[in-house]
């Protein structure tokens, strides 16, 4: 193969990836076309009503976008007080023994489950607790599946923190200790100002993966499509209505459906966009 | 005075290690908590005939609860589906990503190469639950029916951007004077590629593959648009099909079949977890 060839065969090979994406989005803006044109863009965007009944069809997009920002922002509450002391612990506390890579193979295979596995667990263990602790009648609803969420995005969040917390420079940290700091202070006056940029960043990245989860959040949520209107009442995320509706909808239905994937597809672009931005600055600095 | 504040330094000193490490332990109680759940439901349904036979009707399921017998059949038309799509994703996937990946590899500065870097980056973020609908778009929709490819075409996407990162980031990481070795000795940029760079690579790139096959296996959204489902074994690639994770689903859904789901799922993720552990024991083992 002479070197001509071999350059058209590679190029040709990353076409796919333009070709994907390019397809990705033609696909979704012209079958949400429908929708948007229908209800008018931020009339969809605004509206709460989701309702089917032939002749009078009201499809909107609000509860299910507040549903997926509050899954989203509870699951990554939760998940700070576990994942940043897992972050310590592997990047600073002890990194580089035994113990910490015992702690990150357990992460690493959390973030292996499938969500339907994290789905039956949160809906066979977590909600008969959730039901036991009088928190909610029904167990399922934007808390418990922000409960399981939050456990998935726990590994995401920690191996990338300790990343950054494993490169934060010894004599920094040697100066500190010098000056006669304990350790708890190195962590706080060092540890956290050097690497914070980038610890900030992988929960930009883990709220990335939280938007987009689809089946524990199906399981778990209740499904009604309403507004929530509080943590521990029901309703919808935008992945889970389009994955509870999706298989029976057609017509302007299956629009509006496409529509908020369309939307969803845009809002976890962007959070990823940040966060890789972020993460290149964090790595240069 | 001062004495008071360096012990109240210390002691906060000791309490942060201590709640660092609780919590860390803490993080793991669920992997535990779900491994040990799903093992004790779901052992006892491990069988030669779950493996060998297809999911039983609802009826079948029901007369076999009332007659208080275990509830035949299997998960077979799952496993075969899953395979099926997941060989055929795999034999596109894995050749179009290493190319891929060698092209971002060798190009690194390249604008074209950036746009395609940051492309891969976008597709591995987007949610599985979206891509299910695009191929529901792309191929469902023309061809009429939910099929095998439709469903193996959605694990192709979710597979590509995993193996073209890591074959870009193995190769990348092969120490230069290895190439220039390569085309000091004459071999063209093909041949040094082909001979030198991949096979050095092998270890990271075939891990690479099995993280993208573990993720993508367990995947379910996007098979309940593209690959629907089917109750008996099939080998058709454009008829509707069955996945281990659509079975769950199915199970989940069923009260008749709410039995099954334990054995299905303690395969699914019996297979995922060594797959798992495979690909970090050979990374490990690489890296050496």
């Amino acid at each position: 193969m002479n070197d001509k060839l071999y350059k058209v065969l590679l190029f040709a090979a990353a076409l796919i990836m333009p070709i994907v994406c390019g397809g990705v989005v033609y696909a979704l803006v012209t079958d949400a076309y429908e929708a948007f044109e229908h209800f008018g863009f931020f009339k969809f965007l605004t509206s709460s009503e989701w309702s089917y009944t032939e002749g009078a069809e009201q499809y909107g997009a609000l509860p299910f976008i507040t549903g997926t920002l509050m899954t989203t922002l509870l699951a990554l509450i939760f998940c700070i007080p576990f994942s940043l002391p897992v972050a310590l612990f592997v990047g600073e506390y002890f990194k580089g023994t035994k113990v910490a890579a015992v702690l990150s193979t357990v992460t690493d295979l959390l973030a292996g489950i499938p969500s339907i596995i994290y789905g039956l667990w949160g809906f066979y263990t977590l909600r008969p607790i959730i039901m036991a602790l009088n928190i909610s009648p029904q167990g399922s609803g934007v808390l418990t599946a922000s409960l399981v969420l939050a456990i998935m995005i726990v590994p995401y969040a920690a191996s990338l923190s300790a990343e950054f917390i494993k490169m934060v420079p010894n004599d920094l940290k040697e100066g500190a200790y010098s000056l006669g700091a304990t350790r708890a202070e190195v962590i706080r006056k060092v540890v956290f100002p050097v690497a914070g940029s980038g610890i900030f960043s992988s929960y930009i990245l883990a709220i990335g993966r939280a938007l987009g989860e689809t089946m524990t959040v199906t399981m778990l949520i209740g499904n009604t499509n309403n507004i929530p209107d509080s943590i521990t009442s029901t309703g919808n995320s935008m992945a889970s209505i389009i994955a509870n509706q999706f298989g029976e909808a057609d017509d302007l239905r299956l629009s509006s459906l496409i529509a908020i994937g369309l939307i969803l597809f845009l809002i976890t672009a962007f959070i990823n966009l940040i966060g890789k931005i972020m993460i290149k600055r964090a790595r240069i600095a | 005075m001062n004495k008071l504040k360096i012990r109240n330094r210390l002691a906060k000193d000791k309490a942060l290690l201590w709640v660092v490490c609780l919590l860390a332990a803490l993080t793991a109680v669920p992997l535990f908590a779900i491994l040990g759940e799903v093992f004790l439901r779901g052992y006892d349904q491990l069988s030669w005939s779950f493996f060998t036979e297809p999911t039983p009707t609802a009826y079948k399921a029901m007369k076999a609860i009332e007659a208080g017998e275990p509830i035949p059949g299997g998960i077979a038309n799952g496993i075969v589906g899953t395979m099926l799509m997941l060989g055929m994703a795999a034999v596109v996937a894995v050749p179009i990503g290493i190319l891929c990946g060698a092209y971002l590899a060798e190009n690194p500065k390249n604008r074209f190469a950036q746009t395609v870097s940051y492309l891969t980056d976008l597709l591995q973020g987007t949610p599985s639950v979206i891509i299910g609908i695009v191929v529901y778009i792309w191929v469902v929709v023309p061809m009429k029916s939910y099929s095998a490819i439709a469903g193996s075409v959605a694990l192709f996407i979710m597979m590509l951007p995993l193996i073209i990162r890591s074959t870009e980031e193995t190769l990348k990481i092969l120490p230069a004077s290895l190439k220039e070795a390569g085309l000091a000795l004459g071999g063209n940029r093909a041949r040094v590629m082909l001979k030198v760079q991949l096979p050095a690579a092998f270890g990271g790139i075939f891990t690479g593959v099995l993280l993208a096959i573990s993720r993508v296996i367990g995947e379910t959204a996007p098979l309940m648009f593209t690959a629907l489902g089917c109750s008996f074994i099939r080998f058709a690639v454009d008829k509707p099909i069955s996945a281990v994770p659509l079975l769950i689903w199915e199970f989940f859904n069923d009260p008749n079949l709410q039995e099954l789901i334990w054995g299905a799922s303690l395969f699914l993720l019996l297979f995922v977890l060594t797959l798992n552990l495979t690909a970090k024991y050979l990374a490990k083992k690489w890296n050496q």
